[in-house]
C-alpha cells in the first residue's frame, strides 16, 4: 500500500509516478538514461522540499498515520520486552504502554504513549490521549524502576491529555501535577525522546527528564497549533500561522534550552524508512544512557532540578545595594 | 375624501429630567441573580452576593487585604519584567499586550508575592491576578512562584498560594509549559523539608496552573462554585459532543470527586487557613512572637 502523502509532497509523487511509468517500458532504447535523469531530479526535489518544511508541515509529518509509534520503536530496540498493565487503582490505560526490557546490556523501564495504526486501533488507544489512570500507571511503573535501579526511557507521542468527563472526574490535573512533581524525586536516570507530538501537559505529565531527545519531525508545545488558533483567531484554519508563532520545532526548542538533542530522520520522515529510524534512535538512546547511568542518584536529582530551575526567559533588574 | 385628510396631532415633549443623581458605581447588581445592593455593602460583604452567595472576582490587592492580617503584607521587590522570547504576534504584539495589562492592573505580571501574617502566623504568600492576561502563567509568574517556594524553604515558613488562572500563557509557548515543571520541582523540595503548603483555588483555576502547583497543596481549599479543572468546558464539549452535566468542574463537584479538601465561603476562608496553620505550623507563630518581643 502506498503511503499517504501531503500536498507539499506532490512534486515528489509526480516524479515517482513518471519514473515507475518509464520503468514499465524499460526495454525501449534510451529509457534508462531518462530514468537516471529523473531519479536525480527526484533526489534534488526531495532534499529541496524536506529541508525547507514549514513548522505546520512538520506538524503534519509528525502526525502521519504510518509514522512509527512507540511500540514500533520499543519492539525493535529492546529485547525481552515485557509489558505490564494497570494503575492498581482504576484501570489500564491503553494510550500508554509500560514495561521493562534490555537495551544492549542495560535493563531499563520503558514507557511510551501509544497511537494506533488505523481507526480501530486508534479507538482502543484513544489516539494516544491519556486519562488520569494512564499517568498513575506510568508513575507506578517508574517507581518500580527506581526501586530496582532500572533507568527510565520514555517515548512521548500524544496530541494531548484526554479532555473528557471521566478524565476530569478522576483528576486529570492532579494526576499530571503529581507526576511532574514526583519525577523530580526519582533517583534513576530518566531519558525522554519526543518521537511525534508533544502536546502540552499531556506530554509533560511523563516528560520530566535528565536528557531530552527529539526527532527531527516532531513538535512540542504548550498547546496544539489548532487550539492556539481557535483561541487567538477563533479559527482553527489559522493553525499554520500559529504553528509558526509558537516556535514548536526542534531547532527552536534547542535554542530555547528545552531539549538537548535533535535525532535526525531519514529524508521525508521516519515513516519512509522505519528501520533506519529505529537504528538512529537506538544508538542515540544507548549513548546518552551510558553517560547517565554513571551518575549517582542524588546527583541526578540535583542536576534535574537545576536543569528545570533555569527554564524561562524574563528580565531581572537587580536592586542596587 | 375628507377621511384622507392628514389628521392633526400634537407633539409630546419630554418633561425636564428630574433623575436622582446617582454617581456611577454606587450600586452593584449581582451578575448571577441581579440582586441590587449598595456597592459599599457589597464590598463589606467581600464581593459576595448576600442573596445568592455568588462569589465575585477579587483583584490581587483586594484579596491580600481580606485574607491576611491588616498591614502585614510585605511585597517582594518587583524586579522581574516579562519579555517576548518568541516574538509572538497574533492580532497584536505580545509586548503591546503586556503593556496594556500592566497599565490595567498596575502590576508587572500576573502574580503578587511577598510575606504576610495570617492570624499571627507568618507565611510566604502568592496571590494571582486574574485581570492580568487571565492570570496566565508565563516565565515571570513561574519564576516568582518558584522563588516564593524557595523562600519558604529557606526561611522555613509555611506558604499560601491563592490561585486564579486560565492556565499557561500561550504567547510564551513551550517556556510557559516549563514553568509547570519548575514550580512543581520546588514543591517536591518543600514536601521533603516538611513545610506546609496551602492552596486556595478561586474562580477560575484551570489547565496549566491546575496541572501543577494548584493541585499540589498539602491541603487544597476552594471558594464555592469556582471553575476548577484541566481542560476547559468548551473543549470538552467539542470533543465529546455532549452537554456537560450540571455543576461539572465546579468546586463542589471537584470536592465530591475527591480532588479538593474544603469548599468554604469567602468570609470563612481566613479562619479555615488559620486553623490549618495552627495544626501544621505552630512554630510559624512562635517565631513571630519571639521576634516581636525582641523589638
Amino acid at each position: 500500500m502506498a503511503l499517504a502523502t501531503f500536498d507539499f509532497e506532490k512534486p515528489i509523487v509526480e516524479l515517482e509516478r513518471e519514473i515507475s511509468d518509464l520503468l514499465s517500458r524499460e526495454n525501449e532504447p534510451g529509457i534508462s538514461r531518462k530514468i537516471k535523469a529523473l531519479e536525480q531530479k527526484l533526489e534534488k526535489t526531495k532534499i529541496d522540499i524536506y529541508s525547507k518544511l514549514t513548522p505546520w508541515q512538520r506538524v503534519q509529518v509528525a502526525r502521519h498515520m504510518a509514522r512509527p509509534h512507540s511500540l514500533d520503536y520499543i519492539q525493535s530496540i529492546f529485547t525481552e520486552w515485557t509489558e505490564i498493565h494497570g494503575d492498581r487503582c482504576f484501570a489500564d490505560d491503553m494510550a500508554v504502554v509500560t514495561g521493562f526490557g534490555n537495551i544492549g546490556n542495560q535493563s531499563v523501564t520503558v514507557i511510551g504513549q501509544q497511537k494506533g495504526k488505523d481507526t480501530k486501533e486508534n479507538l482502543a488507544r484513544n489516539f494516544g490521549m491519556m486519562h488520569p489512570e494512564g499517568y498513575r500507571k506510568a508513575m507506578r511503573v517508574m517507581r518500580i524502576g527506581e526501586r530496582f535501579n532500572l533507568p527510565i526511557i520514555i517515548f512521548i507521542d500524544t496530541p494531548g491529555a484526554y479532555p473528557g468527563i471521566g478524565a476530569e472526574e478522576r483528576g486529570q490535573a492532579e494526576a499530571i501535577a503529581r507526576n511532574i512533581r514526583d519525577m523530580f524525586t526519582l533517583s534513576v536516570p530518566i531519558l525522554i525522546i519526543i518521537i511525534g507530538e508533544g502536546a502540552s501537559g499531556g506530554a509533560l505529565g511523563i516528560g520530566v527528564g535528565d536528557y531530552i531527545l527529539m526527532m527531527e519531525n516532531a513538535w512540542y508545545c504548550v498547546i496544539s497549533p489548532e487550539g492556539c488558533a481557535s483561541i487567538l483567531w477563533r479559527d482553527r484554519a489559522m493553525a499554520a500561522r500559529s504553528a509558526e508563532a509558537l516556535k514548536l520545532t526542534p531547532p527552536d526548542l534547542l535554542k530555547l534550552g528545552v531539549i538537548d538533542e535533535i535525532v535526525p530522520e531519514p529524508l521525508g520522515g521516519a515513516h519512509r524508512d522505519p528501520v533506519s529510524s529505529f537504528q538512529t534512535v537506538r544508538s542515540a538512546l544507548e549513548k546518552r544512557l551510558q553517560e547517565l547511568v554513571k551518575i549517582p542518584g542524588d546527583v541526578l536529582i540535583e542536576r534535574r532540578a537545576q536543569k528545570y530551575r533555569k527554564m524561562g526567559v524574563f528580565l531581572e533588574n537587580k536592586p542596587e545595594k | 375624501m375628507t377621511w384622507f385628510r392628514k389628521r392633526k396631532y400634537t407633539v409630546l415633549k419630554p418633561t425636564e429630567k428630574k433623575r436622582v443623581d446617582i454617581p456611577d458605581g454606587l450600586w452593584h447588581k449581582c451578575q448571577q441573580c441581579l440582586h441590587i445592593l449598595l456597592a459599599r455593602d457589597y464590598e463589606k460583604n467581600l464581593w459576595v452576593c448576600p442573596k445568592c452567595n455568588f462569589h465575585d472576582r477579587v483583584s490581587g490587592w483586594d484579596r491580600i487585604g481580606i485574607t491576611f492580617d491588616p498591614e502585614s503584607f510585605i511585597a517582594d521587590e518587583d524586579i522581574l519584567d516579562p519579555t517576548d522570547p518568541l516574538e509572538f504576534f497574533d492580532t497584536m504584539n505580545y509586548m503591546d499586550r503586556l503593556v496594556s495589562y500592566q497599565k490595567k492592573t498596575g502590576l508587572k505580571d500576573a502574580v503578587i508575592t511577598g510575606i504576610a501574617k495570617c492570624g499571627g502566623y507568618k507565611v510566604v504568600a502568592g496571590v494571582m491576578e486574574f485581570n492580568f492576561a487571565g492570570g496566565s502563567m508565563g516565565s515571570v509568574v513561574g519564576e516568582k512562584i518558584t522563588r516564593a517556594f524557595e523562600r519558604s524553604l529557606k526561611e522555613r515558613l509555611p506558604i499560601v498560594i491563592i490561585c486564579a488562572s486560565g492556565g499557561a500563557r500561550m504567547q510564551e509557548g513551550i517556556l510557559s509549559l516549563m514553568q509547570m515543571a519548575k514550580t512543581s520541582m520546588a514543591i517536591a523540595r518543600l514536601n521533603e523539608a516538611k513545610i506546609p503548603y496551602i492552596t486556595v483555588l478561586t474562580h477560575p483555576t484551570t489547565a496549566g496552573v491546575m496541572a501543577s502547583y494548584a493541585s499540589l497543596g498539602d491541603v487544597i481549599i476552594a471558594e464555592p462554585n469556582a471553575l476548577i479543572g484541566f481542560a476547559g468546558p468548551r473543549v470538552i464539549q467539542q470533543t465529546i459532543n455532549q452537554i456537560l452535566p450540571k455543576g461539572f468542574q465546579r468546586s463542589e463537584f471537584v470536592r465530591d470527586h475527591g480532588f479538593i479538601d474544603i469548599v468554604t465561603n469567602r468570609k470563612d476562608l481566613r479562619n479555615t487557613m488559620i486553623n490549618l496553620l495552627s495544626f501544621f505550623a505552630p512554630w510559624a507563630r512562635e517565631k513571630e512572637e519571639v521576634s516581636s518581643q525582641s523589638q
